[in-house]
């Protein structure tokens, strides 16, 4: 951020280009670890506040997250759900729609999913039994978003409200269902029959992370080549980038904005139907681990890269792995990792604003 | 009708003014961020986080009127930085808003974590103003006018809010913000700093709402208390479209809706709480189908200003 | 601040002593180009005094820094003879510059009142009835009608602009800044317009009104400075406007502008008559509820190799009438036939894909999307199509060699193809459009003003375009709202008004009082 390295290497032509270079490189990296870094130090700042040590905790955290085969193996498993949702909201953001529903369609994609799942198992093979799952899921999430694509598509009202909205009320009906409709009658907590185990989807190689993991990836990856690399990803971001172009060369607005809705609805009820096949078995009354909104900092801070996400999600799910652990151990409760994505997203708009500003008078 | 008792409809009205007086105050603030042209979707985080310094201070020091300043005090901080990102620096102003909501959820969790998860301190109500001879009248009397000093301030503002933007230079400035603040650029008045101390008064206004729930209403703060009252405030505000008597009247019907399960309860009718949760939701969705476009925004809502930017 | 020490110059013919305001020796400079390049100019009372130039040829940047939106880099602005900071807007307007700009900069949700209570100390309540009559006052000096309690968003844009001229004034201001106010009115607003200009200087105002249309120039200037790449190339002195015949000016004015010598293609006659082929495009009965103006009885045909001109005053249903035939909005009844075939109520992409092309005046809002590379802009009607993609997956060298050669083609001065398209100029942004919508199969092209806020070098190579197009057999609907742009390029001109098609006339000798007439009958139908 000084202004000596504006003053240009004045003869060696070479140089300046190679400088040129090396600072371009500098630049980039301190824009997108400096604000990591920040992150981490105010985080930091605030545990000692709080009366903890944080060398300790992130220690700990670090520790537990990376370098215990547990904790490691819960990491990649968190990961799972949370790249559907990561590229649910790749979808949705790049088609220039916020879908800020996810929560919603998340929880109650696993609630049906928990609901209907065990109760066919005996019916079906496993395998067949776990495909019905993860369809549930996706056509549940889908449904969820009908209401506010089609007022957006036909209406034009905001979708940022109406998908919020429909957000709560699917969290509320996740609950009021879990307690009334789908208790497991055989236990006296409230929550849904529980899959066994066996029945749920596999386990990779010897270790005990789910194939949800890959489901994810895969997801995130489709999502990101068929956004940046084929026609139906061209149409999707010219009506995000100009609604107006988009009629003018005669796609239909109304129908890509539902397709986007039902695509990133789904992929946020497979994460659910993820999550409860996977990991849980069963959904617990109240329980709503709100992934979602927790995930959209997460992608803008990829800028919407699919393989960005990739990197900042498993960065988010060993903080939260760890933090974790460390809330049984050291007794910092686990909502510090939500401090820190949010403290990370303010110091990454902030760096990118002050590196704006160094180039605009690099450049005068 | 049984139902329809004494004691049934006090509760209710008295539930529809306790849920309904933080949204209004949070309405009123959204609005004046809307009118300005920012959409502040971090208004949650500024209501949660004025719950927990309201909460502390009355605490400590034993005031609920210091309670209720902090309260204001604390939103305004949140209100600050998002005036910081969003106004000055023109970031984002949806994903902003939703970081600072996260960092409040976060913070005020952590710190409810460190220093009250214990003891579970409590506070006693905030005492009543009654208003004589109105606070006599039957029905409405106990109801309106034997209220805290924040019922009243905040029914003030309904009409001051009216005042300012009906006959007030301030009202056709912040009119201006949001639909054409080049326009108000041109006729020399700063739009940066207008849109700043709209999101200032509005997070002062959200954090009080939010120190008004956990001081007057509940008596504790709890993590997550504020569990969507601000984002149906943006609704409100927006429905609204300017008008702050249709806050109120917007205010007292989620308000009253939340406070069903408690008077029903009382009238010995049994209905799960997460069901009279979905209602004010429900609502929200019904009026959206039925109002559908008149849901208007200012022109910029939502632009960051660049001077001489086109 | 400043007492109005200026006397009022009671008339045109000798400039007082000094200027008004004065730019000496400006200089800015934007990333990578210099916008103004030691620039002086000096603004007298009592004059309008016209800054000519061509896009990019830095008016606006003047403007930016007279209005104190911008501050120049090096020299400065003297105002009644002392050096002056214009930090802000408001600096401005306090030391007696008011500006209208191109784009209006009134609130459309408040009223005219408040628009000019806009910037009053906060806490007070605006002196509704005091600005009201003072409003209607000034109004009256100028014979000019506004309501004031009415609200910004219900008056036209000639309306808007006089309420504006009327704030700058009301503002104290002595000198007003019109910028490219003709722009966005249409012709008969643009007269009174220019006859409002010689009232203003006709009570002392000095005006500075900032155009690149030559005829405009003529018309209403006291004396006219020619801006050329952010350099001051001339000034022809009010004695010396008013001692030569208007050509006479013309011509000066054009080799100031371009260094060459004049005349070559402004005005030449009609195209010469040339055998057309077979039908290509017969619409009949066409209507059309969709848009603002609704759109009745359509009858039309264009042969292949014919230019069919659309000639009306802006606003009567031309937009309409483009994207009913190009599929983007609906039609209620009616048919259009493409070669014979019927279109019915076919997409914009079956359309396309028969041959019907459609050039928007509308280029930055929905012809092109400004963040998108240029190479993306040229296939944003045909996503999908082979050979650029291959089962919907894209083909990244085939969409670099067609982006090529249409830069080639078409002489697009872009960085690159993969350059946003937002970055070009507007002439370079129009030939991205041209080379989208006049290649491949194009059979029909329709073009909507294509020379609207172009420059002369833009405008004479986009309308070589249309005539080529024509040459190659292909029928031409050339929507225009510039006569003498449709006299010179057209086979046979259609007026419209108010949604209707008055009638058709040949061009030849006596089309232009023949259109004329058209467009001044339509009441009687």
């Amino acid at each position: 951020m000084t202004d000596e390295q504006t003053i240009p290497a004045a003869g060696a032509g070479g140089r300046a280009a190679a400088n040129a270079g090396l600072q371009a490189s500098l630049r980039v990296l301190a824009v997108s670890v400096g604000p990591l870094v920040a992150a981490l130090v105010l985080g930091g700042l605030l545990l000692l506040a709080m009366g903890f040590n944080p060398f300790s905790y992130y220690g700990y955290v670090i520790q537990r997250a990376l370098f215990s085969p547990s904790g490691f193996e819960a990491t990649l498993t968190r990961m799972g759900p949370l790249l559907l949702i990561a590229a649910s909201l790749i979808v949705a953001f790049r088609a220039g729609l916020w879908n800020l529903g996810g929560d919603g369609q998340y929880l109650l994609a696993a609630v049906f999913v928990a609901a209907t799942v065990p109760l066919t198992l005996g019916v079906l093979p496993v395998w067949a039994n776990l495909l019905l799952g993860l369809l549930i899921g996706a056509a549940v999430g889908a449904l969820w978003s009908l209401l506010p694509a089609l007022l957006k598509a036909w209406q034009g009202i905001n979708e940022i409200i109406t998908t919020l909205m429909m957000s709560f009320l699917g969290v509320s009906l996740a609950n009021v269902l879990v307690k009334l409709a789908f208790l497991d009658p055989g236990t006296t907590t409230p929550q849904t029959r529980t899959l066994p185990v066996e029945a749920r989807l596999p386990r990779l190689f010897d270790s005990s992370v789910s194939s949800g993991l890959l489901i994810g990836l895969a997801a995130v990856i489709v999502v990101h080549l068929v956004m940046t690399r084929t026609a139906f990803g061209m149409r999707l971001r010219l009506v995000g980038a100009n609604p107006r172009a988009a009629v003018h060369a005669g796609l239909s607005v109304p129908a890509l904005t539902i397709a986007v809705f039902a695509i990133s609805a789904a992929l946020a009820g497979l994460s659910g139907a993820v999550d409860i096949l996977g990991t849980h078995g069963n959904v617990r009354a109240d329980w709503n681990p709100a992934y979602s909104l927790t995930v959209v900092p997460l992608v803008f801070l990829a800028r919407l890269n699919g393989f960005g996400s990739i990197a900042y999600v498993f960065l988010f799910s060993a903080l939260t792995i760890g933090g974790e652990s460390a809330a049984r151990r050291i007794g910092v409760p686990s909502f510090f990792s939500l401090v820190i994505v949010a403290i990370l997203l303010i110091m990454l708009g902030l760096a990118e604003y002050l590196d704006k500003r160094h180039q605009e008078r690099a450049r005068r | 009708m049984a139902l329809f008792t004494q004691g049934f409809i006090i509760t209710l009205l008295l539930g529809a003014i306790a849920a309904g007086i933080p949204l209004l105050l949070a309405g009123l603030g959204e609005q004046l961020s809307e009118k300005a042209g920012v959409l502040n979707i971090g208004l949650e985080g500024m209501m949660l986080f004025g719950a927990y310094t309201g909460f502390l201070v009355a605490w400590a020091s034993g005031s609920t009127a210091l309670g209720f300043a902090a309260g204001a005090g604390g939103g305004a901080v949140v209100a600050a930085l998002m005036a910081l990102l969003c106004v000055r620096l023109g970031l984002n102003q949806i994903v902003t808003g939703i970081a600072l909501t996260l960092a409040a959820q976060g913070l005020t969790a952590l710190l409810h974590f460190v220093q009250f998860s214990r003891t579970y301190p409590r506070l006693d109500g905030v005492e009543a103003l009654p208003i004589w001879p109105l606070s006599e009248i039957p029905f409405i009397g106990p109801v309106l006018f034997n209220n805290n000093a924040v019922f009243y301030l905040a029914v003030a503002l309904v009409a001051v809010f009216a005042w300012i933007y009906r006959m007030t230079h301030l009202g056709a400035a912040l009119q201006a913000a949001g639909d054409k603040p080049a326009a108000l650029d041109a006729a020399g008045v700063d739009v940066i700093r207008t849109r700043s101390m709209a999101v200032l008064v509005t997070g002062a206004l959200a954090g009080l709402g939010g120190a008004y729930m956990s001081i007057a209403v509940a008596g504790v703060f709890v993590p997550f208390m504020s569990h969507g009252n601000g984002f149906i405030a943006i609704v409100l505000a927006m429905l609204a479209r300017g008008r702050p008597l249709w806050v109120l009247g917007g205010a007292l019907l989620f308000g009253g809706s939340l406070s069903l399960t408690t008077a029903l309860q009382v009238a010995g009718v049994d209905v799960p709480t997460d069901v009279i949760q979905m209602l004010p939701f429900a609502m929200v969705m019904l009026v959206l189908l039925v109002a559908g476009r008149k849901a208007a925004l200012p022109q910029a809502l939502g632009e960051s200003f660049v001077r001489g930017a086109r | 601040m400043q007492a109005p020490s200026q006397a009022p110059a009671a008339s045109t013919t000798a400039p007082p002593g000094a200027p008004v305001v004065a730019l000496r020796g400006v200089t800015k400079r934007f990333p990578g180009v210099v916008a103004n390049d030691n620039v002086t100019i000096e603004i007298h009372a009592g004059e309008v005094h016209v800054l000519l130039g061509e896009n990019g040829a830095g008016k606006s940047t003047l403007v930016g820094m007279l209005s104190g939106l911008q501050q120049p880099d090096e020299g400065g602005i003297e105002v009644d003879g002392r050096p002056t900071l214009v930090g802000s807007p408001r600096q401005a307007l306090s030391i007696g510059i008011g500006t209208v700009f191109q784009h209006s900069m009134l609130v459309p949700s408040l009223s005219v009142i408040d628009n000019f209570a806009l910037g009053g100390a906060w806490w007070k309540t605006p002196d509704r009835k005091g600005i009201a009559a003072a409003i209607r006052e000034t109004a009256g000096r100028l014979g000019l009608r506004v309501d004031p309690h009415a609200l910004v968003s219900s008056l036209s844009l000639g309306e808007r602009q006089q309420v504006e001229i009327l704030r700058a004034l009301m503002r104290g201001s002595r000198c007003l800044i019109l910028d490219e106010a003709t722009a966005m009115l249409t012709p008969h607003e643009a007269v009174a317009l220019g006859e409002l200009m010689r009232r203003l200087v006709a009570q002392g105002i000095a005006v500075i009104f900032i155009t690149h249309k030559l005829n405009e120039a003529v018309a209403y200037g006291d004396r006219i400075s020619v801006l050329r790449l952010g350099r001051n190339v001339g000034e022809i002195a009010p004695e010396t406007l008013r001692a030569s015949s208007d050509a006479e000016n013309t011509e000066t004015i054009i080799s100031l502008m371009f260094g060459t010598a004049a005349g070559e293609g402004a005005v030449g006659g009609a195209r010469a008559a040339r055998s057309h082929g077979d039908v290509v495009l017969e619409v009949a009965g066409l209507c059309s509820d969709a848009g603002r103006v609704p759109v009745r009885d359509i009858d039309l045909t264009v042969r292949s190799g014919e230019i069919l001109g659309v000639a009306g005053i802006d606003g009567n249903g031309q937009k309409e009438l483009a994207e009913v035939l190009a599929g983007q909005m609906p039609r209620s009844s009616g048919s259009i036939r493409l070669m014979g075939q019927e279109l019915g109520d076919a997409t914009v992409g079956q359309r396309r894909a028969g041959g019907l092309r459609y050039v928007t005046d509308d280029r930055l809002g929905e012809g092109t999307v400004g963040t998108f590379p240029v190479a993306t802009n040229f296939l944003l009607k045909d996503i999908g199509a082979a050979p650029y993609w291959r089962r919907g997956i894209e083909r990244p060298e085939e969409i670099r060699r067609q982006a090529e050669t249409h830069v080639r083609d078409f002489d697009i001065r872009t960085p690159g193809t993969q350059t946003p398209v937002g970055k070009l100029s507007g002439g370079n942004i129009q030939k991205v459009l041209l080379a989208r919508e006049m290649t491949g199969s194009a059979e029909v092209v329709i073009f909507a003003k294509p020379t609207y806020g172009l420059d002369v070098n833009n405008i004479r190579a986009t309308r070589k375009r249309i005539v080529e197009a024509a040459d190659a057999g292909k029928a031409v609907v050339l929507i225009s709202t510039d006569l003498d742009e449709l006299l010179e390029l057209s086979d046979r001109i259609a007026v419209i008004d108010r949604g209707r098609i008055r009638g058709t006339v040949v061009n030849g000798e006596g089309a232009r009082d023949a259109i004329g007439r058209l467009m001044s009958a339509g009441d009687e139908q």
